[in-house]
């Protein structure tokens, strides 16, 4: 296994960063405004950014998780069955503004059960997809990200991780040549 | 553990404690769904659930079939009084036909203990069981330990104490090998005649004193005396049953700490739990009804992903 550092973890910090302003720039003080992070990967990052927000902006966020397993489409044939996780959306959704967050966007078949899921909190006036790594190839949907961390081509057979770390100075984002 | 170890659920006797936390951690996220102004997913639009009750049932027969429809499957119910069934079919030919129809999931309740297990092996569809004579009732079961969690949180050690017909009573059995297999300590409480002989050897205790059995409990689960099971008579009369087993306000005043009552339902209001108690703030019956939709929600979702 030849396993590659796409992103180390000062560089990903300042990727973290510039989302963080390129989500200010956009949503100015975030009235009208919710972030949404999908279970259970797309939380971790979520969890970052929304702390960086509230650090940069000293004001509340409207911040919820989203569980998407029960809107999957591949509930028979994916051969495992997943872990459903919590959904906390403890705020009314319509009429505002939803940033969906997720790592890792590959195929684009999350993002469809996660725009299934939440149109059953309501109808958002837009949702835009934050991604920290797009991988261009291999999209089985029309699904795009707004916001992107890094953009990277990769084969369907590798995979693509984002590791956090134990502490916040070891996260790094790692492609992995073959499907552990 | 994102599998369930069993392709049926026909007692909780075959399910291993990782099963029972499967199911109780997956019926947690349904609760929420099923809060939600929207209370229904997608997950089983795919699915035809029959619900076969050889048996009258009015909350579990509601509670899959409201299951079933959260999950968006498609649900045909079958009662035993308006069927073929009168006309001299047997139980398999029954439910032959009825999966011929290209049903995916069986919900049965039948009074022959042992009918589930028959089935499970002549036929192919997944198989819950709704509750088998005097066998078992493992999703009641299920439900009871998920209210208990929400309530005292981890069972390990908890004293949880079974009062009343246990020797008719099939949630008695499926409880105590749930709660058995949790951790909880189970003691069971009522007329010695409605004791099983051997009871002990399931690990659970038993006393006949009731105002001892109280204070020694945190939870305390009552049970519906069946009558119409019992073919010749285990106590004198009902009024005698409620003065030395009916569980009061009076008894309970007794005992300094709160304790948490339940019961399956159907309640005999007056015979094992007067109504002072069953509508007091101690009673979690009405949620353990609200809480069978999330486990039956639960259970039906892991055993449909297994076909």
């Amino acid at each position: 296994m030849n396993n590659r550092i796409i992103l180390d973890n000062e560089l990903l910090h300042l990727t973290l960063e510039r989302l963080c302003r390129q989500l200010i720039e956009d949503y100015g003080d975030f009235s009208d405004t919710a972030i949404i992070g999908v279970q259970p990967r797309g939380v971790l990052l979520s969890d970052r950014i929304v702390e960086k927000l509230r650090i940069i902006l000293k004001t509340p966020i409207l911040y919820g998780r989203l569980d998407t397993t029960f809107y999957r489409d591949d509930f028979r044939s994916s051969g495992k069955q997943l872990k459903a996780r919590e959904t906390d959306i403890e705020f009314t959704i319509e009429g505002k503004k939803i940033i969906l967050i997720d790592d890792v966007l590959f195929t684009g078949r999350t993002i469809r059960a996660a725009l299934d899921a939440l149109l059953d909190y309501g109808r958002a006036s837009e949702v835009k997809l934050m991604a920290l790594v797009n991988r261009r190839f291999n999209r089985e949907l029309p699904i795009q990200p707004d916001f992107i961390g890094l953009t990277v081509d990769t084969q369907a057979g590798e995979v693509v991780s984002v590791d956090w770390g134990k502490d916040k100075n070891a996260s790094c984002v790692i492609i992995l040549k073959e499907k552990p | 553990m994102s599998h369930l170890s069993t392709k049926h659920l026909i007692g909780i006797k075959d399910l291993t404690k990782d099963d029972i936390e499967l199911v109780l951690q997956t019926a947690k996220t349904f609760k929420e769904v099923i809060n939600r102004p929207i209370k229904k997913v997608p997950t089983l639009r795919d699915t035809t659930v029959a619900n076969l009750f050889f048996e009258n049932s009015t909350r579990t027969r509601t509670s899959f079939e409201l299951a079933a429809k959260r999950l968006s499957a498609d649900t045909i119910n079958f009662t035993y009084s308006s069927s073929s069934v009168k006309k001299g079919e047997t139980l398999l030919d029954t439910v032959n036909n009825i999966l011929a129809m290209k049903v995916d999931l069986v919900v049965m309740r039948h009074p022959s203990p042992g009918a589930h297990s028959f089935l499970s092996k002549n036929i192919k569809a997944n198989i819950i069981n709704a509750g088998d004579g005097t066998h078992e009732h493992p999703t009641q079961a299920l439900l009871d330990a998920f209210s208990m969690q929400e309530k005292v949180g981890d069972l390990k050690g908890k004293n949880i104490l079974i009062i009343g017909d246990i020797m008719f009573s099939r949630v008695a059995r499926s409880d105590i090998f749930c709660l058995k297999k949790l951790g909880a300590n189970v003691k069971l409480c009522g007329p010695p005649t409605l004791i099983p002989n051997y009871i002990e050897e399931l690990g659970v205790t038993v006393e006949y004193d009731i105002q001892k059995a109280l204070e020694w409990c945190d939870i305390a689960n009552v049970l519906r005396i069946q009558l119409e099971r019992q073919s010749i008579k285990l106590f004198p009369s009902l009024r005698e049953y409620s003065l030395y087993y009916g569980v009061n306000k009076k008894r309970l005043d007794k005992i300094k700490r709160p304790i948490i009552i339940m019961h399956p339902g159907p309640i005999n209001r007056g015979v094992e739990l007067t109504s002072d108690v069953a509508d007091s703030e101690h009673s979690i019956i009405l949620e353990q009804v609200e809480n069978g939709v999330a486990v039956r929600m639960a259970c039906m979702y892991l055993l449909a992903g297994k076909s």
